[in-house]
């Protein structure tokens, strides 16, 4: 099936503009009729949830955590993108549209992309009338500074806790309607189930984390914000919790998942130490700024002290690859060239799994304070977790599973496939195409819940009339059931393993087979591996406790489930796509100098998998991709 | 290295409550704290009892999920650093660890090591915001703001929300994590509006929550992971008292 995005037509620079005039209204008087279920305070769902509230809707939030506060949004460190350009080097709404079309490898929808471009400027201007404590020069301007994969500053940041002064703000928004009663909160509250009555989203089912309860909620739409879903690779630099519970069961339910396979691997996070780790800490990207990259030039150099070893036997080998954008090449092109480097045997540290980010040269220029001004909080994470002093010694650093491009399909609305669903931030797989620049999740979670999401919705509940079915209904019934039939299994099963080595052998099958780079072997060698983990999972868990009480085992098992399902169409994706693209490496698609390889001539679609059934194939549905204002072109950061 | 811990288990909130004490065998001094206890969990799984619960979910520190009174103190000895950025490092071999819950009546035990911290957030709901719309705000430089007074309020918006504060004062004060938001608003042009109305409605959401009132212990500042300040303390009364005297437009 061909699947329609409903991108607006006509010139780019006013698409927006003339789809909001366009759309439907909701009267205000009519606004406190309907009642929007948001799944997910981070950044978009908080945003989502603030903002609808505000606008008179009846909106009822859910969060696995104790508090909103504690989304994941609240770990990005680097900053959040804007075309203000307030420096004058050159940015515009075009510039950021192209270099995140670009950098997206072509394999994002252009409309989408545009407007976020376009909202981005708002988004600064929302946040600073907020509160949120932006970096400032002496002046009172606001301060930038630049990214991977752009050449303009246009990076606005909060010293390395952006992510969590946005959330903050989000959260204040959002604490200020729970006050005002517009939005009801529903904290430690997971979504295990989506209700859709007659093909359409009503509601959903949640298990109460306190309480062990199961509870059904109704909705006249759903909205899901849940974020990514890397854990599936069990060492990421995501939180514990993040999972891709809500939106694989919204799959299940008919919702498609688009281009799953589109994971990035982030370039700068701290090495694995021991095998009792249980998660990889993210260096912000903005290090890139004013650390240089490099690999002893010989192997037998590796084990030596690097202050030991002399300029010229260095390989700075992003300078050397990349002269136009260096250290700050893109993330997919970064993490690459690490590998390649470990690969060829010139990997540091213990496990040879490492390369150097040196900031030698930088606090030669500008002095050790202005460095520590600048990125302190970083060295001082990474002398926690390390022992090592990142000012005296370069830092080590590995790339790691860290973000996910891929999600549930939406079109220009925001909506799935399902009518009423709607699903924002890293959980949609809208605007990022197959890799994402730095500082642009943190943008896309905000513009889609502050400024698209309120427009969008609008046009559908216009288009419904509210309220017409609640709990009562037979499917909410059907879906408790079936959420407390999988519990009582998992708790009745007993094994030997726990659900933390399950986890872990699901994450090497996966990192090894469909991690950094991808090959036809590889991929079928998981596709055997992921069902015989899965069958494991169902025969020998150990599940303590019991369902009707605080479990966090049986949060992670029921976590684990759905990863394992997902793992196997993630997997799929991948090797479907005969073409290397961003995140995507197909080893067999290269070109000589080890460049990835895209086909437009057969892949530039987004592909949007149904699912049929966990024993069965899922259907590929395409949504054939235009460029008509960015040129389909090689990806050159040379 | 070998540990023995002594780890506070309380089945639920009716439940009395007592330490127990487990074995934690082989911990690599590259383990952060919390990968410590994953292990010693994963020993009682496999020993047919009962895990510790425990909260966390970042485990960078940033969060403020974590919550463990480790030998008496919130987060654990090592200064400006969270339960899940502790390093095992920090431990010896065959060193006894007691491992608690936050204690303060404001913060109703749930089970083992999970407290009920929702009375930070109704203090946040009582006015820890800037009341602006979305949208129809004006452009971000038309508000200027020096760096110092960026800074400042940057040094106050780090408070992660975690607790340790309240559990680290002798009164369960929360009195460092209010002030820093009350603070943080205070000095920016776009908080002033609020100012007098916040400070009054925050102050008294921290009583009506159960929290106990500050007398200058600097506890809280101690044990603070992320070095929040009790000179935002100061400021909080002085915005406080500054509240209390009439203005000429009310
Ligand atoms: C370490 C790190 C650093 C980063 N740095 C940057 C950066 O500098 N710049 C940038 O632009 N981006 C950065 N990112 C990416 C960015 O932070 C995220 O992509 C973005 O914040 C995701 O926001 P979100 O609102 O979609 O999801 P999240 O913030 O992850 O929120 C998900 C929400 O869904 C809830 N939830 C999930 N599942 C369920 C369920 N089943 N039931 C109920 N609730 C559920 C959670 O409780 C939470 O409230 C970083 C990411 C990481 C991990
Ligand atoms: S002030 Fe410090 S100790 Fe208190 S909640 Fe904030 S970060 Fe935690
Ligand atoms: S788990 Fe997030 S701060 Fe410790």
């Amino acid at each position: 099936m061909i699947l329609d995005g409903k991108a607006p037509t006509g010139p780019i620079e006013t698409s927006w503009d003339r789809h909001r005039f366009d759309m439907k209204l909701v009267n205000p008087a009519n606004k406190r009729k309907f009642k929007i279920l948001v799944v997910g305070t981070g950044l978009a769902g908080g945003a989502a949830a603030a903002t609808l509230g505000e606008l008179g809707y009846n909106v009822e939030a859910f969060c696995y955590q104790d508090s909103p506060r504690r989304a994941h949004s609240i770990a990005a460190q680097g900053g959040i993108n804007a075309a203000k350009n307030y420096p004058s080097d050159g940015d515009s709404i075009y510039r950021l549209f192209y270099d995140t079309v670009k950098g997206g490898d072509f394999r994002a929808r252009e409309a989408d992309v545009w407007r976020l471009a376009q909202v981005s400027n708002n988004i600064i201007d929302q946040c600073v009338a907020q509160g949120v404590p932006f970096a400032r020069d002496y002046a009172g301007y606001l301060d930038n500074r630049s990214f991977g994969g752009a050449q303009v500053s246009r990076t606005f940041y909060a010293r390395g806790q952006t992510g969590q002064q946005l959330l903050l703000g989000a959260y204040s928004a959002l604490s200020r309607q729970i006050k005002n009663k517009t939005v009801k909160m529903f904290a430690r509250r997971e979504m295990l189930d989506l209700v859709v009555v007659d093909g359409v989203a009503k509601g959903i089912t949640c298990r109460n984390l306190i309480t062990g309860e199961i509870e059904s909620y109704w909705g006249d739409a759903v909205i899901l914000a849940t974020g990514g879903f890397v854990n599936v690779f069990y060492l990421s630099t995501n939180a514990m919790g993040c999972s891709a519970t809500a939106i694989w069961k919204a799959t299940k339910k008919g919702a498609y998942m688009a281009n799953p396979c589109y994971t990035q691997i982030h370039p700068t996070c701290i090495p694995q130490h021991g095998d009792k780790q249980s998660k990889l800490t993210l260096m912000s990207e903005s290090l890139r700024n004013d650390g240089r990259v490099w690999v002893p030039k010989r192997a037998e150099d590796c084990g030596k002290h690097p202050n030991q070893i002399a300029e010229e036997d260095r390989d700075y080998y992003l300078e050397r690859k990349y002269p136009s954008f260096g250290n700050l090449a893109p993330r997919d092109i970064a993490s690459r060239a690490a590998k390649e480097q470990c690969d060829d045997g010139r990997g540091v540290g213990d496990t040879k799994r490492g390369v150097y980010l040196d900031f030698q040269a930088a606090i030669d220029r500008v002095g050790q304070p202005l460095i520590q001004q600048r990125y302190g909080n970083l060295f001082d994470m990474y002398e926690k977790i390390t022992d090592e002093n990142g000012y005296e010694r370069p830092m080590r650093i590995y790339p790691a599973p860290h973000y996910s491009m891929g999600g549930l399909w939406v079109d220009y609305h925001c909506m799935s496939n399902i009518p009423g669903l709607f699903v924002l931030g890293e959980a949609n797989f809208s605007v990022h195409g197959a890799n994402r620049l730095g500082a642009s999740a943190l943008m896309q979670g905000l513009a889609d819940g502050y400024f698209v999401i309120p427009y969008t919705i609008a046009q559908y509940m216009a288009s419904i009339t509210p309220g017409q079915i609640k709990e009562d209904h037979p499917e909410f019934k059907k879906s408790a059931e079936e959420v407390k039939g999988q519990i009582d299994k998992m708790l009745s099963i007993k094994g030997k393993k726990t659900v933390g080595e399950l986890h872990r052998e699901l994450g090497s099958v996966m990192w090894e087979d469909v991690g950094m780079a991808r090959s036809d072997a590889s991929l079928k060698h998981a596709l055997q591996r992921i069902p015989e983990i899965r069958d494991e999972f169902w025969n020998n868990v150990n599940v303590t406790g019991t369902a009707g009480e605080l479990n966090q085992q049986l949060e992670n098992a029921g976590r684990l489930a759905d990863f394992l399902e997902f793992a196997e169409m993630m997997t799929k994706d991948a090797l479907h796509r005969e073409e290397s693209c961003g995140g995507h490496f197909r080893t067999e698609h290269q070109t000589e100098d080890g460049e990835a390889m895209r086909d437009d001539e057969n892949f530039c679609y987004a592909a949007a998998w149904e699912f049929k059934g966990v024993d069965n194939e899922p259907e590929l549905h395409k949504e054939p991709l235009k460029f008509e204002n960015v040129k389909l072109a090689v990806r050159s950061y040379k | 290295m070998n540990l023995t811990l002594h780890v506070w288990r309380q089945k639920g909130p009716q439940d009395k409550g007592k330490l127990e004490t487990y074995q934690a065998k082989d911990v690599s001094p590259d383990e952060s704290f919390l990968e410590m206890l994953d292990e010693v969990n994963d020993h009682l799984i496999k020993s047919g009892k009962d895990p510790i619960a425990f909260d966390h979910d970042c485990r960078e520190g940033i969060c403020g999920m974590c919550s463990q009174v480790i030998n008496g103190r919130p987060h654990g000895q090592q200064e400006l650093t969270t339960v899940c950025q502790l390093h095992m490092r920090q431990f010896k071999d065959g060193d006894e660890i007691f491992i608690e819950p936050w204690r303060a009546r404001a913060f109703p035990i749930i089970k083992d090591l999970i407290v009920d911290r929702s009375a930070l957030d109704a203090v946040m709901q009582a006015g820890g915001y800037a009341s602006c719309h979305t949208g129809g705000v004006a452009d971000a430089n038309d508000l200027l703001i020096g760096k110092p007074v960026a800074d400042y309020a940057m040094d106050a918006a780090e408070c992660i929300g975690c607790g340790a504060c309240v559990a680290a004062c002798p009164n369960s004060s929360a009195m460092l994590f209010t002030s820093a938001k009350v603070a943080q608003l205070a000095v920016l042009p776009q908080g002033k509006p609020e100012a007098r109305r916040r400070v009054q409605a925050m102050t008294k959401a921290i009583l009506d929550e159960g929290f106990g009132n500050c007398t200058n212990h600097y506890e809280c500042e101690a044990a603070c992971p992320k070095g929040i300040s009790v000179k935002f303390i100061a400021k909080l009364n002085r915005e406080y008292i500054k509240s209390m005297v009439p203005s000429s437009a009310e």
